[in-house]
């Protein structure tokens, strides 16, 4: 046994350099041993058990949090009748209407303040004002102004995705090195191209961090919204069910918020993986 | 063809002045480059030398009466200022950009990256060069237009000794081969007065002196006689007091 000790400890540092998130040298060069990965798995997977252990021999009473089993077996229901799916869908759409408006407004603000003195002195001084409001305050003004339907919901998710891509895509545009633009003017390009070739993809990777900020916004203004009032989507069946204490259901509905939220996280990798290539 | 195009006119600079706030950087400028031709400029730090490339590029405007180019410029920069995000052949391609069509650009720019020797490299992401084969690209770039007029803004001086020395071959062969007009801004003398067919010192803003190099490149050494005669007023020009001269002072 005493031989295989050091190999293995070996192992576990390489596991936890190359687990680390964000960018660190290792993370290239290294390849994680399948073996320390499932290693990874083994405290959740204990917590869990523990989990059902508890609620089997009735230390976690079922009103305050359903057992594992228990909840898998209510996901597997609200799955088969559709529930789930549907009302998924009506939350996927609330935030893909908020961030679309968000997102659209946040960019195009930023350009226009990014790209002439003019735009930055008009826009720039309300923005700045305004990002520090912490927007779920608005929630009464949106319900005295828009009622308590689909469209303070969507407000509340737009404006909270606007801020973030505005102030980082125009720190992008503004942080662009001089020099590129000075190169570009001696290639003869016209402002057009400058536009296309060096204050777009210059300001890319800044606009990536404002992107992923909006999306983690965006899902959380959802939560607030929808907890807040609803009539369908996952707000709704979660507080639905607060109402007759089934806690299966209410973690069956969060489970799928943080699912929705790793796998816009994924898709922002996957695309800051392929706009940012050029980086060494 | 390279009778005709060292005939005519390039840059026409007259009494050009340019000042930074208080500073005057430029106080009355004439320069004449030919076509084809070699001119080095040199000068201390803070003479103005980058500023009156800057005229001649149209990077800072003046009025036609004072900063005249006829033709295309180019400029390859002390920094290679490739843009990062677009690769090199692309980079290369961007100087074509209003003048080709995407196939001819890619042929352009290929050809222009085997000049300098990186044709290999052309699907490679800027950051991924060395120094010196950057600053290879940043040529590829500025002489893939055929400009008339090629400014060269202290373009070597980040370099090694070694890289500089492949760089001052490179730069004559490139030049010998597209015959633009060049203007090289640098502080070294020894490399004006290897590339150049004249060499200029700008001092107060004017320029001042003026040495015609009428050897030829390939018989220029440090030890021959007139350029080591024409290296000392170059060097007393630019304010360096020889080795003489300091002995003299001290005694």
């Amino acid at each position: 046994m005493s031989a295989l000790a050091p190999p293995r400890a070996a192992t576990v540092r390489e596991s936890t350099g190359a687990n680390r998130t964000g960018p660190s040298p290792g993370r290239r060069r290294r390849r994680t041993p399948p073996l320390s990965w499932l290693r990874r798995w083994v405290s959740p997977l204990a917590i869990v058990v523990v989990w059902q252990l508890l609620s089997n021999a009735g230390v976690i009473p079922e009103q305050k949090l359903a057992s594992p089993l228990q909840i898998l077996a209510t996901a597997r229901d609200l799955v088969a009748d559709g529930t789930l799916g549907s009302e998924t869908v009506v939350s996927l759409q609330r935030v893909g209407l908020g961030f679309a408006i968000g997102a659209s407004a946040g960019v195009a603000l930023a350009v226009l303040a990014g790209l002439s003195r003019l735009g930055e002195d008009a826009v720039d001084p309300p923005m700045q004002m305004l990002r520090t409001l912490p927007h779920f305050g608005l929630i009464p003004l949106f319900i005295v102004w828009l009622g308590i339907g689909e469209a303070p919901k969507i407000a509340l998710i737009a404006l909270g995705v606007a801020f973030p891509l505005y102030l980082n895509t125009f720190a992008g545009i503004r942080s662009i090195d001089r020099r590129f633009l000075e190169a570009a003017r001696t290639l003869h390009l016209n402002r057009r191209q400058r536009l296309r070739h060096v204050v777009v993809p210059g300001a890319v990777p800044q606009a990536l961090v404002g992107l992923r900020q909006s999306l983690g916004v965006a899902w959380l203004s959802l939560i607030v919204a929808e907890t807040v009032s609803a009539s369908s989507g996952l707000g709704y069946l979660i507080n639905h069910a607060r109402e007759f204490l089934q806690t299966d259901v209410i973690v069956v509905g969060l489970a799928v918020y943080s699912i929705l939220g790793l796998v816009t996280d994924a898709i922002v990798r996957a695309l800051e993986r392929k706009a940012l290539a050029w980086r060494p | 063809m390279a009778s005709v195009t060292r005939t005519a006119r390039v840059a026409q600079v007259r009494d050009h002045h340019r000042s930074y706030g208080d500073t005057a950087v430029l106080q009355g400028v004439d320069l004449d480059i030919a076509g084809g031709e070699f001119v080095a400029l040199l000068g201390r730090s803070g003479s103005g030398k980058s500023t009156l490339l800057r005229s001649l590029a149209g990077l800072d405007a003046s009025p036609a009466s004072e900063v005249q180019v006829d033709g295309r410029t180019s400029v390859s920069f002390q920094e290679p200022r490739l843009l990062p995000w677009r690769r090199v052949t692309e980079n290369v391609g961007l100087a074509l950009l209003s003048t080709a069509r995407p196939e001819e650009r890619a042929r352009r720019a290929a050809t222009a990256l085997g000049e300098v020797g990186l044709t290999e490299k052309g699907e490679e992401w800027p950051l991924s060069l060395s120094g010196g084969q950057a600053q290879r690209v940043s040529l590829a770039r500025a002489l893939v237009s055929e400009p008339d007029l090629l400014l060269l803004d202290e373009p070597f001086s980040a370099l090694d000794a070694l890289t500089r020395i492949e760089m001052h071959r490179l730069v004559l062969q490139l030049w010998a081969r597209h015959e633009p007009a060049v203007l090289l801004v640098t502080h070294d003398v020894d490399e004006a007065l290897m590339l150049a067919d004249r060499v200029l010192v700008l001092d107060e803003g004017r320029l001042a002196h003026e040495w015609t190099l009428p050897t030829p490149r390939h018989a220029r050494t440090p030890t021959h006689p007139h350029l080591s005669e024409v290296r000392e007023q170059v060097l007393a020009a630019l304010g360096v007091q020889t080795v003489d001269q300091k002995a003299a002072g001290a005694a």
